[in-house]
């Protein structure tokens, strides 16, 4: 009698059971599909069921249907379902959603709603484009020098203490404002405090005159540096859900320190994302012109004199007045305030000019309206090669002045939803520094496709040579390998899927690579069994004995294989990353399979209370 | 069915100079292939602009080269890849050059060839990325070795240590060799099989020197070389057997795991061959000529197996 604890055979059962489970949404395949996404704003159930009602009439009949953070995702049943649905939504709802063409798995609705999904294939495999852009952060460390310079100019100037120079020294990262004598140290000093209370100014000479530095810490830079390409990453992730481009499930991730990585899966011109995603964006606020009818300008076409002509997100025309009040690079920060006393609001602030700007107009314009005017530039070449700048100005918020405020004030008015991303705008619009492309990757479809065949087959023939070979050499015991190493590709099919990791070309290589481990474990096992059983040890003993002296050997190889699949991982990037990821995956799953899964067979198979003469090993 | 029946007896640790001769050989022929031939680095290092095509039929790949010559489209690699309908072209890094305008501008070439022309993939690396893989490739060579290093240390005794790594050491200098003679694309992939080689190769040497800690428990009265010819004798079938099936599972990638994966693969294949060589004819012998005794296993406050628990 072997004795193999039962319960832990009941946990074998159970993580294969959940493991089956898991693997389950991979066996559907997938059908085309569209993507719907509205434009900062998430598509509800009503939208879905007018537009299915929308289809039915049109008389195409989507295969299934379904929500999923905001998106709603439509599949058919043939390519020309879906052209011709894309058509009919795109002509019956203009300009409310962007609508892509992608492929999406056939999982039943009740599994979805588990949050069970299929595998995510990596851009290698079914094609698309894949970016890399490097943000200029000591742009943007400059850029926060130069804004330091100007405030404390203006705050010289508003408090009319002369001055010698105000100098800025990069890449030392300091700024340095230069006085004539004493007196106007002290003038100067408190005057450019009193605008900027939480400032670590230090006292220093120069050329013998005294003179006020401040100089960025190690951490401001960083947090400058982290900040940019943080807000980049924000402004680059709000333009690819812009309803000018039509791309499905974006994916935009921060490289390293100063690098932003874009997938764009089944996307193939790159050339018009890439001329969106290389824009910059700014923001003005200026005062609503009240006395004149805005519908009435853009009907006629005449817009009364100081005023201008604007058009909010729903195409609304709004008149503004010609006069900025504030621009977007008087902007320091914006953020969101759920519960301030006047509801949801936008927390903005200004630098020293932009706040008494800001002061005057709050003074002279209470209770009226101000409007947010949100500024998208982009550089592009025309048809005939011509260098032209392309200008889109929306309003995105009109909200009342309810009292005086100059650097830190609120824009109240806004729906929770809307205040999250307009704050976001905002920062996102005031801040961005220049992005240069480094790295572009495209794949096409056909390749992805080709990839995907070829490297299914690999893994197919890889694993049955395995299976056979071990059947031939173990038998019994080699049978029982099988069976462990197809839970072992199952097991680590369920973990993919359930971690929504992506699988690549490379991913599949460390697939069959995990069978060759999981082999590795097996054999380890049979080998030092057949070595009892060679000594003259019983059948019995022979197998727990093969099982528990292998265990060490089995363990110190696996990690050191972990190891050097983790320094992947940490080192590696993109289709690397991938291999290391599946790699580490599959030595815990084939640990698990190898040493439990297979000495739970071989208890059902060898023991009981018979008497088992000879193993087949 | 079993190849090993009876445990063999080979006298590892007597010929092993004969061994540390080939490796050395071996290792000198890959530092000097590497040095006179070079690696053929893949745009992953170089930077620079790849554009695969698929044409209906063969091509001239001098008619190609021509014709990209007369377009102003300069140095650039014209091969076949894979089949000789699959055409790849590799360009030297340009920083004013757009991808996706090279691969339009190129594919508009060879339409004039062959219209029935289909863009495959562009790839556009920056110089200064290419460098930064390839220095990050390196790093994460040096760092498992230092990792795996701390390992087989905590795990077994130094004198053990320092024989696996030198002889782990010895597998991807290999697989560097082959690349140079072979001129086989260095991408990085074949840096991730490269540390997939070491994993394995270590593997191997780990259990190879799990045997040689328990034989010198239980059998004390054997000389140390004894101990390891013996322990590599017995776990000698297992090596074989794993790696024979591991190569199995391999040579299904490099026969159809389609060009992508060949550089892979072919890595893979070197490697694990290197890696099994090393594990039985060099780590445990440089253990030994770092003076391994019996009585460095016997220690208790080292690891034990024991101390291993989660037994099935």
């Amino acid at each position: 009698m072997i004795s193999y604890p039962r319960w832990k055979i009941v946990v074998v059962a159970i993580v294969l059971l959940l493991g089956c489970l898991l693997a389950l949404p991979n066996l559907f395949g997938e059908e085309d599909a569209l993507q719907l996404a509205r434009d900062r704003a998430s598509v509800t159930d009503a939208d879905r069921t007018a537009i299915e009602q929308l289809l039915k009439e049109k008389g195409v009949d989507p295969s299934g249907a379904f929500l999923d953070q905001g998106h709603l995702t439509l599949r058919f049943r043939s390519k020309q379902d879906q052209l011709k649905a894309r058509d009919a939504i795109a002509d019956a709802r203009p300009n409310q959603f962007t609508i892509a063409l992608s492929q999406a798995s056939r999982v039943p609705e009740w599994m979805r709603n588990l949050g069970l999904t299929p595998v995510k294939l990596g851009l290698d495999l079914r094609g698309g484009v894949y970016l890399v852009y490097q943000v200029d952060v000591q742009g943007a460390v400059k850029q926060l020098l130069d804004r330091h310079e100007q405030d404390f100019r203006a705050s010289l100037r508003s408090a009319r203490v002369p001055y010698q120079d105000v100098v800025v020294d990069y890449p030392a990262n300091r700024v340095r404002v230069l006085f004539r004598d004493a007196d106007g140290f002290a003038k100067g000093r408190a005057a450019i405090l009193a605008d900027n209370r939480n400032m670590n100014l230090t006292d220093t000479t120069v050329d013998g005159a005294p003179a006020l530095e401040l100089k960025l810490t190690p951490q401001d830079i960083q947090e400058r540096e982290d900040g940019a390409v943080q807000q980049n990453i924000v402004i680059l992730r709000n333009r690819l859900n812009s309803p000018e481009l039509a791309v499905s499930e974006p994916q935009v991730a921060r490289q390293g320190v100063d690098r932003i990585a874009i997938q764009l899966p089944g996307l193939q011109n790159s050339a018009e994302v890439k001329k969106i995603l290389g824009k910059t964006a700014t923001l003005e606020f200026r005062m609503v012109d009240e006395t004149n009818s805005p519908i009435e300008a853009a009907a006629t076409g005449r817009v009364p004199l100081g005023s201008k002509l604007y058009y909010t997100r729903d195409k609304q025309p709004v008149l503004l007045k010609r006069d900025v009040v504030v621009t977007g690079d008087q902007l320091t920060d914006a953020s969101f305030q759920p519960n301030t006393q006047e509801g949801a609001a936008v927390s903005v602030s200004l630098d020293s000019r932009g706040a008494a700007k800001m002061l005057k107009n709050t003074q002279e314009n209470l209770g009226h309206l101000m409007a947010v005017v949100f500024i998208d530039r982009s550089r592009e070449k025309n048809a005939e090669g011509v260098v032209v700048d392309r200008t889109t100005e929306e309003v995105i918020n009109r909200a009342t002045i309810r009292g005086v405020f100059s650097n830190n004030f609120n824009i109240t008015g806004v729906n929770p939803i809307e205040g999250r991303e307009l704050a976001l705008l905002l920062r996102a619009g005031g801040l961005a520094a220049p992005l240069t492309p480094v790295e572009e990757r495209a794949i096409g479809p056909s390749l992805g496709a080709d990839n995907i065949d070829k490297g299914v087959h690999a893994m197919v023939f890889g694993m049955l040579a395995a299976f056979i070979f071990m059947a031939i050499y173990y038998k019994v015991f080699g049978l029982i390998a099988d069976l462990t190493l197809a839970a072992n590709v199952v097991l680590l099919t369920a973990l993919l899927s359930l971690l929504g990791a992506a699988l690549t070309l490379p991913g599949i290589a460390a697939v069959v690579l995990t069978v060759g481990m999981a082999v590795d474990a097996n054999i380890l096992i049979y080998e030092r069994i057949r070595e009892e059983l060679r000594v003259g040890v019983s059948p019995r003993a022979a197998i727990t004995a093969g099982f528990e002296r292998a265990f060490s050997a089995i363990f110190d190889s696996n990690v050191t294989a972990f190891i050097a699949g983790l320094v992947l991982w940490l080192f590696g990037a993109g289709a690397v990353r991938g291999f290391a990821v599946v790699l580490m995956l599959g030595i815990l799953t084939s640990m698990f399979t190898a040493v439990m899964g297979s000495r739970a067979l071989v208890q059902i198979v060898y023991g009981g209370k018979r008497k088992v003469e000879r193993l087949s090993i | 069915m079993e190849f090993f029946h009876k445990v063999t007896r080979f006298p590892f640790m007597h010929t092993r100079k004969v061994w540390y001769g080939l490796s050395a050989l071996l290792i000198i022929a890959s530092i000097a292939l590497v040095v006179l031939r070079g690696l053929n680095l893949g745009v992953d290092f170089t930077g620079g602009v790849v554009v695969e095509s698929n044409f209906p039929e063969a091509p001239n790949i001098d008619g190609l080269r021509t014709a990209l010559a007369a377009a102003g489209i300069a140095n650039a690699q014209v091969q076949a890849f894979g089949s000789s309908r699959d055409i790849l072209v590799r360009l030297p890094p340009d920083p004013n050059a757009k991808g996706d305008q090279i691969g339009a501008h190129i594919l508009q070439v060879f339409s004039g060839v062959s219209p029935g022309v289909k863009l495959q993939s562009t790839e556009v690396v920056g110089p200064q990325v290419g460098q930064e893989l390839f220095v990050k490739g390196g790093w994460a060579l040096f760092a498992t070795l230092v990792l795996i290093l701390i390992y087989v240390l905590f795990r077994f005794t130094p004198k053990l240590a320092f024989g696996a790594i030198l002889a782990v050491l010895h597998d991807p200098i290999c697989v560097i060799g082959f690349f140079a003679l072979s001129q086989m694309t260095f991408d990085l992939t074949a840096i991730a099989a490269i540390l997939a080689v070491i994993g394995y190769s270590l593997n191997d040497t780990v259990i190879v020197f799990d045997r040689i800690r328990e034989r010198a428990r239980n059998a004390r009265k054997l000389k140390i070389d004894q101990v390891i010819d013996e322990s590599i004798n017995q776990t000698l079938s297992r090596t074989l057997m794993t790696k024979l099936v591991t190569l199995l599972v391999v040579l299904a990638l490099l026969l159809f795991g389609g060009e992508t994966l060949h550089a892979f693969s072919a890595a893979l294949v070197i490697g694990i061959i290197a890696g099994t060589y090393s594990s039985i004819y060099i780590s445990a012998a440089l253990a030994l000529d770092f003076g391994l005794r019996s009585d460095d296993l016997l220690e208790r406050k080292q690891g034990r197996p024991e101390d291993v628990d989660g037994l099935p």
